[in-house]
């Protein structure tokens, strides 16, 4: 049985044996600019340090330890050969200011990377420069409005987003100043062409739209979606979160998307980080090209520029241009991969998904809500466990850590109660998908009591979150005053 | 698999799929093999030239420091690199207790009370930050100086442009290159959420009395935005001394490559009075059920995934990797290492400053004191820049295309990494360059 390692680490400042005051530095920097309370950063020394660090590390769950289907964050595998060559110096030690001549293989994979992913997505022009998803989310929307406010068409304020949608969508939507208008999904787990017809108006900037949705399910009236939209002078945003589903299928720019974005960090397998670095580059149909953010990447007979000149461009949403070892992996991925490879890596992706599902379904032991056919993921819901056996999404959530197994998405999209979104990916064999099948099955029919204790075996068990934002301890200084109080 | 599925082919899969729609194949190359793809990256490789090919004294708020390995060592730790945002706490302890050390840290040197897990970077935590102003206390102004560096002008217009705040500007003292406070004075009214003071600005100067300023603000209760080079918080004042409400910055240099712009990291902290107005992932350290200590992700009612429109930021993946090298970074230095460190480029900043004024026809632009950046006036600035390139080196970044009143005006950086020769050399070039 799964048990993880587990170290009692201590907190670096915990770490240091003797606090040794930090000497006072003699420079010329004048006594009314120097610091006057002392830093308390702990001195150790390389052992202790990287000690502290591996043992974090043998705490922590990421793709190498095992399977990780969670729905919508695409966790494939990350190729070595990625992360080595973008270490290389020629690459990693550029200053973004450097003369243009000096720069010119950085230029020209950017550039070649613009054009990859405009074949891939049935675009016209790219822009690299958002650093992940939602960023790329709050360009599209920036564009949207530049593209309206150009047409003298002002009083466009709202975004059109399906109940299913990611919580960037409308958080996006906000932070650019729009109102969001949600319309709830149909009973086919689809968007719902009546009410689209409803919300539209001349109000409306634009619909942003994810497909195959957040449920796993391909819009398939996505050609009338777009045709709805458009007759109402609005534009369509594809999130391109699931892209992983239809790479060499279908492209968002032939469904009628005006303005894409990509996850790299998601379907294009440089890696998530704990968080970041990502990247979310945004692709535009001709005509909206010249809002792009600056600077563009020019090709001038065989030498690459940065060309600034664009008096229609939103301007900049990040400094410089982009998170660029980030998008270096990806390139080296498209490269690896060819076209013929990532249409297989969708194909597998979709079949690994609907495998699963099948298995899942025909336990009787989960139910999948919605119409059958999914793509790259899919949703069941533990509905019936809560009311047989009051066990919650939840609770197997958790019970699966203890069999080492990373849990699935949970509690999302919000229209299925008790969710569970899965994605394999096609990284995983069919042997790692029966393993996690074989354990989903199994905590469904174990004694409740043990599911809901869960979990046992890893770090720690489950947490006082509620706790966490009751007495917010969120630096070790607060840890200290919270002991001083209790001693 | 397909036979479980009672399915005859791959594409019935994809069968929902209208058929206008649907894609023949992607026009791109064949796939590679790994030996390929080096020889073509190497090939792309090579027609870049780095710092240790062409030694830059490039200034502009990025600088090559030196990372020592163990920083690499750790982030490649897959463990940490392939693992997602630590929504299952359970198997996330590690990377959790990684970011509240990196919580704790930035703490620590700003000398405020909480710190976030990081933004994308310190330009665009400028926009966050304006924004925060506004939802704390409702004002639609925000100002900032003049001389702050284009792109984060840019920036910030797009990020407030939907709040409908206004930006405005306070000019700065054409002699010192800090800000002009009668400017400042006549600038902030009751309509103020904020004010954007950088320490060290984008000219490297040091704000002279970064007190009198917060004062100014005080009075019309306007929040004071502190944006600092971070490597420079080891021996200067920290903004919690001098009354910032809100701490901003790049972070790229604690560890993380120049990355030619990429790896950077937005450090946003702030006073624990507006802990539910500061946008970002937090992490807190609670218990589990037995008792034990536990970290998890905490006031999760801002963020995104909870709160869709009505978060504080649409943030969600951040920068998460380049924060553990940061946490890295600064473990190994430690709080004398750093000190040690920020003096050094301190004095390298000036050291080289004193030697480029003593060549004729160059002269310091700006009397304020200044951390490892600073402005010169030259003969002929283009021309000094090309005569530098030709012979293997870089030289600063050229202001007058983005400051018309500049003429002629280098920014040049340095840093620990920059050695005597180098500067030798820089100087040598620069000399006959008439």
């Amino acid at each position: 049985m799964y048990h993880s390692a587990v170290w009692e680490e201590p907190l670096l400042i915990e770490l240091q044996e003797t606090v040794t005051e930090n000497h006072k530095i003699k420079t010329v920097l004048p006594a009314s600019l120097q610091r006057k309370t002392p830093l308390n950063i702990p001195n150790l020394d390389e052992t202790q340090v990287v000690r502290h660090f591996f043992h974090l590390s043998q705490m922590n769950y990421g793709i190498e330890s095992g399977i990780y289907p969670l729905g919508s964050c695409t966790m494939k595998y990350n190729p070595k050969i990625c992360e080595q060559i973008s270490s290389w110096e020629q690459f990693s030690l550029l200053h973004p200011y450097q003369d243009e001549t000096t720069i010119q293989g950085t230029l020209r994979m950017m550039y070649e990377l613009e054009q990859m992913l405009c074949e891939i997505t049935g675009m016209d022009a790219f822009t690299l420069q958002p650093a992940a998803g939602a960023q790329g989310e709050f360009t599209g929307l920036l564009l949207t409005r530049a593209y309206h406010e150009a047409h003298k068409d002002f009083d466009r304020d709202e975004i059109i987003l399906p109940d299913t949608s990611h919580g960037t969508n409308p958080a996006s939507a906000a932070m650019a100043g729009f109102k969001v208008i949600e319309i709830p999904s149909t009973r086919e787990g689809t968007v719902d062409l009546e009410m689209l017809k409803n919300a539209l108006s001349r109000k409306t900037a634009c619909f942003m739209l994810t497909n195959p949705n957040t449920l796993g399910i391909f819009e398939s009236e996505i050609t009338e979606i777009a045709r709805l939209v458009h007759e109402a002078g609005a534009l369509l945003y594809y999130d391109g979160a699931n892209m992983n589903a239809i790479m060499g299928k279908a492209r968002p720019g032939d469904m009628g998307f005006d303005i894409v974005h990509l996850n790299l960090h998601k379907t294009f397998s440089t890696p998530h980080g704990g968080g970041g670095p990502g990247a979310g580059p945004v692709g535009v149909k001709k005509n909206l090209e010249r809002f792009l953010p600056i600077p563009r990447i020019v090709q001038k007979h065989r030498t690459y520029h940065f060309n600034y000149d664009y008096p229609d461009s939103i301007g900049k949403i990040k400094a410089t241009y982009g998170n660029s070892s980030v998008l270096l992996k990806a390139y080296v991925y498209i490269l690896l991969m060819g076209g013929n490879g990532l249409r297989e890596a969708s194909e597998i992706a979709v079949l690994n998904a609907n495998y699963m599902k099948k298995k899942l379904v025909d336990s009787t032991l989960y139910e999948l809500p919605y119409q059958e056919l999914r793509k790259h993921e899919f949703v069941i819901s533990c509905d019936r466990l809560l009311s047989t056996k009051g066990i919650r999404a939840l609770d197997i959530a958790k019970r699966l850590l203890d069999y080492g197994l990373h849990p699935p998405t949970v509690y999302f999209p919000l229209i299925v109660k008790e969710a569970l979104m899965i994605e394999p990916t096609e990284s995983e064999s069919k042997k790692t998908l029966d393993d996690y099948i074989d354990t989903l099955l199994r905590i469904a029919q174990e004694d409740p009591e043990v599911v809901k204790s869960a979990p046992q075996n890893t770090v720690v068990k489950r947490i006082d979150e509620i706790g966490a934002v009751k007495n917010p301890v969120l630096t070790w200084k607060d840890l200290q005053k919270t002991t001083e109080m209790t001693n | 698999m397909l036979h479980d599925l009672k399915l005859h082919d791959i594409d019935d899969l994809f069968c929902d799929i209208p058929e206008k729609i649907k894609l023949k194949k992607l026009h791109l190359p064949q796939g590679r093999s790994q030996q390929e793809i080096e020889d073509h990256m190497r090939g792309l490789a090579k027609e870049n030239k780095s710092f240790c090919e062409l030694p830059s004294f490039l200034g502009g708020g990025y600088k090559p420091h030196y990372i020592p390995a163990i920083v690499k060592a750790t982030i490649s730790r897959s463990e940490f690199y392939t693992a997602y945002t630590p929504y299952q706490p359970e198997t996330s302890q590690g990377f959790l207790q990684a970011i509240f050390e990196y919580q704790s840290l930035i703490a620590e040197l700003t000398g405020m009370d909480i710190s976030n897990a990081s933004l994308y970077d310190g330009a665009t935590a400028l926009g966050e930050a304006a924004l925060m102003c506004t939802r704390i206390n409702k004002k639609k102004t925000f100002v900032i100086p003049e001389n702050i560096s284009w792109e984060k002008k840019s920036i910030l217009t797009n990020y407030t442009k939907g709040a409908g705040i206004t930006i405005k500007e306070v000019t700065y003292d054409k002699k010192t290159g800090c800000i002009d406070k009668e400017d400042l004075k006549k600038t902030i009214d009751t309509n103020t959420a904020g004010f954007y003071l950088e320490n060290p600005n984008f000219f490297g100067v040091f704000e002279e009395e970064p007190e009198e300023i917060n004062q100014i603000l005080q009075k019309h209760q306007s929040l004071c935005v502190v944006g600092v080079d971070p490597l420079s918080l080891g021996i200067c004042k920290s903004p919690g001394d001098y009354g910032a409400d809100i701490v901003i910055g790049e972070g790229k240099s604690l560890g993380n490559p120049l990355d030619f712009g990429g790896s950077t990291l937005g450090i946003f902290a702030c006073k624990k009075d507006f802990v539910r107005q500061i946008p970002g992932r937090i992490i807190g350290l609670t218990k589990d059920q037995s008792g034990k200590r536990a970290f998890c992700m905490t006031m999760q009612t801002r963020e995104q995934h909870i709160r869709r429109e009505k978060a504080t930021s649409n943030i969600c993946t951040n920068e998460g990797l380049c924060m553990l090298a940061t946490v890295t970074y600064l473990s190994w230095l430690g709080g004398r290492g750093l000190e040690e460190l920020s003096a050094l480029n301190f004095e390298q900043g000036q050291k080289l400053r004193k030697q480029i004024i003593q060549i004729p026809g160059f002269s310091q632009v700006f009397s304020g004191v200044h951390f490892n950046e600073f402005v010169i006036q030259c003969p002929d600035a283009r021309k000094a820049q090309t005569h530098l390139l030709q012979n293997g080196m870089h030289g600063g970044l050229l202001l007058e295309p983005f400051y018309p009143t500049l003429h002629q005006c280098m920014l040049f950086g340095i840093t620990e990494l920059h050695t005597n020769d180098h500067i030798e050399r820089l100087l040598s070039l620069l000399a006959e360059v008439r």
